[in-house]
């Protein structure tokens, strides 16, 4: 693997986690798609070097890039497209329950935790 | 035979997309359902008699080579858990079907086919001969499961399968980075190769690749501490949706790292894995023990007893092995039961939450029935499958004497009584509130269809328990096999 791809991979996952971390549903969105580009250039590095173009045939078996590596991209980008779409539909749909797309609190940890708080109070 | 392997992912998908199109007419999408699902049974009892008999089934999709190409590979283990998942996933659909005429159920005009579309998924997972088809399968029904859990558009919905769908996107891109790393190091992602390649490796890249993907199927496993989407995400699905991932999703999880880590031979991530199976028991049974809502309570549950799995996994020794497969059998149908009579309380109530329910047991004298066996059965009280499947569990943990996950794992049954008594004590004694004492009898024939699927399933995880000699005897076999991979290697490959 080049130190370039090796960057690229690193630089795609720091902005990409930074994003997930968002509360805000289409932050993480953008996340997720940077961190499945750092997928696909992850795979390809893993076929080794670059070479001639695979299966047409017009070239001797040992110059080839190796195919497998660019048929699992392929597939993985087509996975992560549909799944952007389905969160784009899940951020609109809160949105027009809540008015924005923020990730709420989970109200049944909030409680425990307030119960928990109120018991610490007594003793 | 391999023909048959083939129809098993192909039939489903069929029907899903016939469903998808069959707009109104609702018979056409039960019979779509309840039949592929039947039939996707059968084949799959057929194939557990031939593996059992004549060894390993193994598909060339495309007749390529099995470094280049996809293998389907039935094996004993994949062939006994399969027929268990089956069964279940038609017994629930039996029972959407019913709980759809009582209109409390899912949007049938979704459900059914997703459900074909998750069966298929299950399927594939379960077979597959390579990680990248696992990545696929894993997508199949990951897929699937958001847009059963988020499709009414409700707002809890919403908000749990936002933590749902962000936690298991970020599991499957670091399965791709995974792949990535193993296909660079080995040139393969083909399991009977890597079975053999792995091992060869260096220690620190075996161990990185071993750990990575501990964390990749440990999150979909729901272990201690990637299981904090589980227990927000569950309850708020429809009964049956909840009662298909309950049983089967995080179990696939489970076999999965069973495969793999069994297969490569990470017996070095042993002790590792057998802390974080202790802390799964503990965390997953405290979380039950704080909860008052009979759903909650049971997906808390989940979480405790994959720590038994992962208990029988972190051994490596042939009897924890046959253990972990015996205790997923055993856990698939009595997890789906009790789900479904959560729903069932659910309907009948209006609410799963503790404080409003009680005295059930006086007029619901059969819903006692059907929640306090597999309750008994999940807190391995003997006679039932829970006893024994533990039983096989600890017998296993004595034998390495590994005596600290042997006391953990019998205190934690203690405690999972505890809190199966809770909802006993808050569902079905005491008077319960005053208005919602009076006996409501609108038997359906929904309701019948209901009762009578959680009826047969609850059969099936008693038929387990009653026919363990022979099932034992064959987690035995199947866990000898992923031990010694020479078997499952050369029917890949040759």
């Amino acid at each position: 693997m080049s130190v370039t791809l090796a960057l690229v991979v690193g630089g795609l996952t720091s902005v990409g986690v930074y994003l997930i971390t968002s509360r805000s549903l289409t932050r993480m969105l953008l996340g997720f798609a940077l961190l499945g580009h750092a997928a696909v250039v992850a795979l390809l590095a893993a076929g080794g070097e670059a070479g001639e173009r695979p299966i047409s045939g017009d070239a001797p078996v040992d110059e080839l890039s190796d195919p497998l590596p660019q048929a699992f991209a392929l597939t993985a980008i087509v996975i992560s497209f549909g799944l952007t779409l389905f969160l784009l539909a899940l951020a609109r749909r809160q949105a027009q329950l809540t008015g924005d797309d923020l990730v709420e609190d989970d109200l049944e940890d909030r409680r425990i935790a307030l119960e928990t708080e109120a018991e610490g109070d007594d003793a | 035979m391999t023909s048959l392997v083939g129809l098993l992912v192909v039939v489903p998908m069929l029907a899903a997309a016939i469903g998808f199109v069959a707009g109104e007419r609702q018979w056409v999408r039960d019979i779509l359902t309840v039949g592929s699902l039947a039939g996707a049974t059968a084949i799959a009892g057929i194939l557990l008699a031939y593996v059992e008999s004549e060894g390993t089934v193994v598909l060339r999709v495309g007749d390529w080579d099995p470094e280049l190409g996809i293998v389907l590979v039935v094996d004993l283990m994949a062939a006994l858990v399969l027929l268990v998942a089956m069964a279940t996933i038609l017994v629930v659909q039996l029972f959407a079907i019913g709980q759809r005429r009582t209109a409390w159920g899912a949007d049938p005009q979704l459900s059914g086919p997703l459900l074909l579309v998750l069966t298929s998924g299950v399927v594939l997972a379960f077979l597959t001969g390579d990680l990248f088809t696992l990545f696929v399968a894993f997508e199949l029904i990951l897929v699937s499961s958001y847009v059963l859990l988020t499709h009414q558009g409700r707002r809890g919905q919403i908000r749990s399968g936002m933590t749902y769908v962000a936690m298991n996107l970020f599991a499957s891109t670091l399965f791709l980075v995974g792949l990535a790393v193993v296909y660079a190091s080995t040139g393969t992602v083909n399991l009977a190769l890597l079975a053999e390649r792995i091992p060869e490796l260096d220690d620190p890249l075996r161990w990185g690749i071993g750990l990575w993907f501990l964390v990749v199927f440990g999150t979909k496993a729901a272990i201690f501490p990637l299981f904090s989407w589980l227990p927000d995400s569950y309850p708020t699905a429809p009964t049956t949706i909840t009662a298909v991932f309950a049983g089967l999703l995080t179990k696939i999880g489970v076999y999965v790292l069973i495969r793999f880590h069994v297969l490569t031979g990470m017996d070095d991530l042993g002790p590792l894995i057998l802390t974080l199976a202790a802390l799964t028991m503990v965390i997953g049974v405290a979380g039950a023990l704080a909860q008052d809502d009979v759903k909650r309570i049971l997906s808390f549950h989940i979480i405790s007893q994959i720590g038994y799995m992962l208990m029988g996994l972190g051994l490596f020794t042939l009897a924890g092995i046959a253990g972990a497969i015996v205790f997923l059998v055993h856990h698939i149908p009595v997890k789906t039961v009790l789900f479904l009579v959560g729903g069932l309380i659910e309907e009948r109530e209006g609410t799963s939450a503790l404080d409003k329910i009680g005295g059930l047991a006086q007029r619901q004298p059969l819903l006692a029935v059907l929640f306090a066996l597999p309750a008994l059965s999940l807190a391995g009280i003997p006679p039932f499958s829970g006893f024994v499947a533990k039983l096989a569990l600890v017998d296993a943990g004595i034998e390495k004497v590994v005596v600290p996950i042997v006391v953990i794992a019998l205190a934690n049954s203690v405690l999972t009584l505890v809190s199966m008594v809770k909802i006993w004590t808050g569902v079905f004694w005491g008077s319960g509130d005053d208005e919602s004492a009076t006996p409501i009898r609108i038997l359906r024939p929904g309701h019948r269809l209901m009762v009578g699927a959680t009826a047969v399933a609850l059969v099936a995880s008693l038929a387990i328990a009653a026919s363990f000699g022979p099932l034992w005897d064959l987690g035995e076999r199947a866990a000898a096999d992923l031990l010694d991979p020479s078997a499952y290697i050369e029917a890949v490959v040759s």
